[in-house]
């Protein structure tokens, strides 16, 4: 017979992360927001006459070419905040979680493959994102690459380290939600989607340096430009991921 | 049978387990023999769930110990998870997944699964393989519920209100499931509040109620122990006092449903109760008799029905 002890891990995290990729994408709302939004705003954006051409008011930069970040951001946070958390809620709410921990498979390895999957949505996104509008809309690729993707990075694990925060401490999806849908605008806001930083007041400009959001977009224009790397946004996004990491480990309730 | 009929599966001692100020459970005691379904009979809230829960590992009692194959469920759970398969009360699966998905999922868990699509076949669940949780009828999604218990070929399968929401037919098939899994070496122990489930299946029977056993033994023997073993039914040609039967030495309980008079004993029961009527000018009419039953044990020894206050949490 079959050793329990090789065979049984590494096939049953396969079925799990099947199954959940299979239930991505048949209730498709977080593909729509991650992927589809955020792309069809790059797209007519990217159309609207003017926005390709760099201004002086936007420190150089096209209009087009400082939204493209936030755009970034948009993917990351829609499977971070919105998608995530509340996939696990559910799992919880319903007894799922609970099941499986009677099974010979922890509850953690589906918290696993929720990540896996809603990870792999949003570098889906990122990619798609940057093909596009440098394909398409003429967008100067990243001179610093190695510095967007840790920008990229970095806005991962601090988001979805709140995403996690969220999971652990939020009981209903209901709440949940609406928490998502707050906190998805309000970020956004801080990270420049209706004021671009660059013409943010100072006290704006100053909240926004210490928000997730906010820095994430600051460390990838860093990149978008090759400028030196600021370290400030840096840590800001290292400590979200830290302090909400651990306390979404210490605080996670599978019933 | 083998030589040894009768190695122990699980032994409980002195299980506690309270929830804020509610005692759902209070020194229960009991041994679960190997090849043997065990059920837990009782009204809810009597403590059943939070019982085998504890055998589960799911909750964690506040005293006592628990052997389970010689293991502590609290500690053991990784050896346990693949030999004890488990039928949760209220577990749900994603809409969006389908019949055999689950399954197929659920089996990979396990290191000697059994075959998806037989099981399905014999719950009667193969047409549905192909459809989504969703559209599932509550009798199609416990019998999911049951298979997926089932998957692992487990050496102990606990079923906690196994056929709740089934259908008659679905339930004798559930029923047959259960006979042939334990013919196959499987320990189950089951949590009902189905009386007929109890005497159907198990081969011994603990009464539970708050929190306590009240009784354990085989249906039979609780019934003959209990009541003293005869029932008689009949309809009276007129109305009469009570007390003209109670004070009998045979009998032991006496109850009124609807026309029907139901009286529970021992001994010469039959022959002295109609007697002692038509001394006093009353015929029995329409007279059935019977052995007692699971129930009528329950309710002399708890005073009321199984199925009363049902609209309480069960825990």
């Amino acid at each position: 017979m079959n050793n329990p002890k090789t065979k049984t891990p590494r096939l049953a995290f396969g079925k799990l992360l099947l199954n959940e990729s299979r239930l991505a994408l048949r209730v498709p709302i977080g593909l729509g927001v991650g992927l589809g939004l955020p792309i069809l705003l790059l797209v007519i954006l990217g159309l609207i006459p003017g926005t390709l051409e760099p201004s002086s008011d936007l420190g150089g930069l096209s209009y087009f070419a400082l939204l493209y970040p936030i755009l970034v951001a948009v993917t990351i946070l829609a499977q971070s905040i919105n998608v995530l958390p509340r996939n696990l809620i559910k799992y919880r709410e319903t007894g799922i979680l609970r099941r499986l921990s009677v099974t010979p498979v922890p509850p953690s390895w589906l918290l696993a493959a929720q990540i896996v999957i809603n990870l792999t949505i949003a570098v889906v996104g990122i990619i798609l994102l940057t093909a596009v509008g440098v394909a398409v809309f003429g967008l100067e690729p990243p001179r610093d690459i190695l510095g967007f993707l840790l920008a990229d990075f970095l806005t991962i694990t601090s988001l979805f380290s709140i995403g996690l925060f969220i999971a652990a401490v939020v009981r209903s999806d209901a709440l949940a939600q609406g928490i998502g849908g707050i906190l998805f605008f309000a970020l956004l806001f801080f990270g420049g989607l209706w004021i671009p930083r660059p013409l943010m007041p100072a006290v704006l400009l100053n909240i926004s340096n210490w928000i997730p959001l906010g820095a994430s977009v600051a460390v990838m224009q860093n990149a978008m430009q090759g400028t030196a790397l600021s370290l400030q946004p840096l840590l800001v996004l290292i400590g979200y991921t830290v302090i909400l990491g651990y306390l979404s480990v210490r605080l996670f309730q599978w019933e | 049978m083998t030589q040894n009929p009768n190695p122990i599966a699980i032994t409980v001692s002195h299980l506690k387990k309270t929830y804020g100020n509610v005692k759902a459970v209070e020194d229960v005691s009991f041994v679960v023999n190997e090849g043997e379904i065990f059920g837990f009979l009782g009204p809810n809230g009597a403590g059943k769930t939070t019982t085998v829960e504890c055998i589960t590992g799911l909750r964690h009692p506040d005293g006592g110990t628990i052997s389970v194959l010689g293991l502590d469920p609290q500690v053991d759970g990784e050896a346990l998870h693949p030999i004890v398969g488990v039928q949760l009360q209220f577990s749900t699966f994603p809409d969006k997944l389908k019949v055999l998905e689950i399954l197929d999922m659920y089996q990979s868990f396990y290191p000697n699964p059994a075959n998806p699509e037989e099981l399905a076949q014999v719950l009667g669940l193969s047409e549905k393989l192909g459809s989504y949780y969703k559209t599932l009828s509550g009798g199609q999604k416990q019998r999911l519920s049951v298979a997926l218990a089932l998957i692992g070929q487990p050496k102990i399968a606990v079923l906690d209100e196994m056929t709740t929401g089934l259908d008659p037919q679905a339930r004798l098939d559930v029923w047959e499931l259960i006979e042939r899994t334990r013919d196959r070496g499987t320990t189950v122990v089951l949590v009902s509040h189905y009386m007929e489930e109890a005497e159907r299946l198990c081969d011994r029977v603990a009464l539970i109620d708050r929190g306590h056993i009240i009784a354990l033994d085989t249906p039979y023997g609780l019934a003959e122990k209990v009541t003293g073993g005869k029932q008689v039914r009949f309809v009276p040609s007129q109305s009469f006092d009570d007390g003209l039967l109670r004070t009998l030495p045979e009998v032991k309980t006496i109850e009124h449903q609807g026309k029907h008079v139901k009286v529970v004993g021992s001994g010469q029961l039959v022959n002295v109760v109609i007697k002692t009527l038509a001394w006093n000018g009353v015929e029995a009419l329409d007279v059935q008799t019977e052995g007692a039953t699971l129930e009528d044990a329950f309710v002399q020894l708890t005073g009321r029905h199984i199925h009363e206050d049902t609209k309480a949490q069960s825990t």
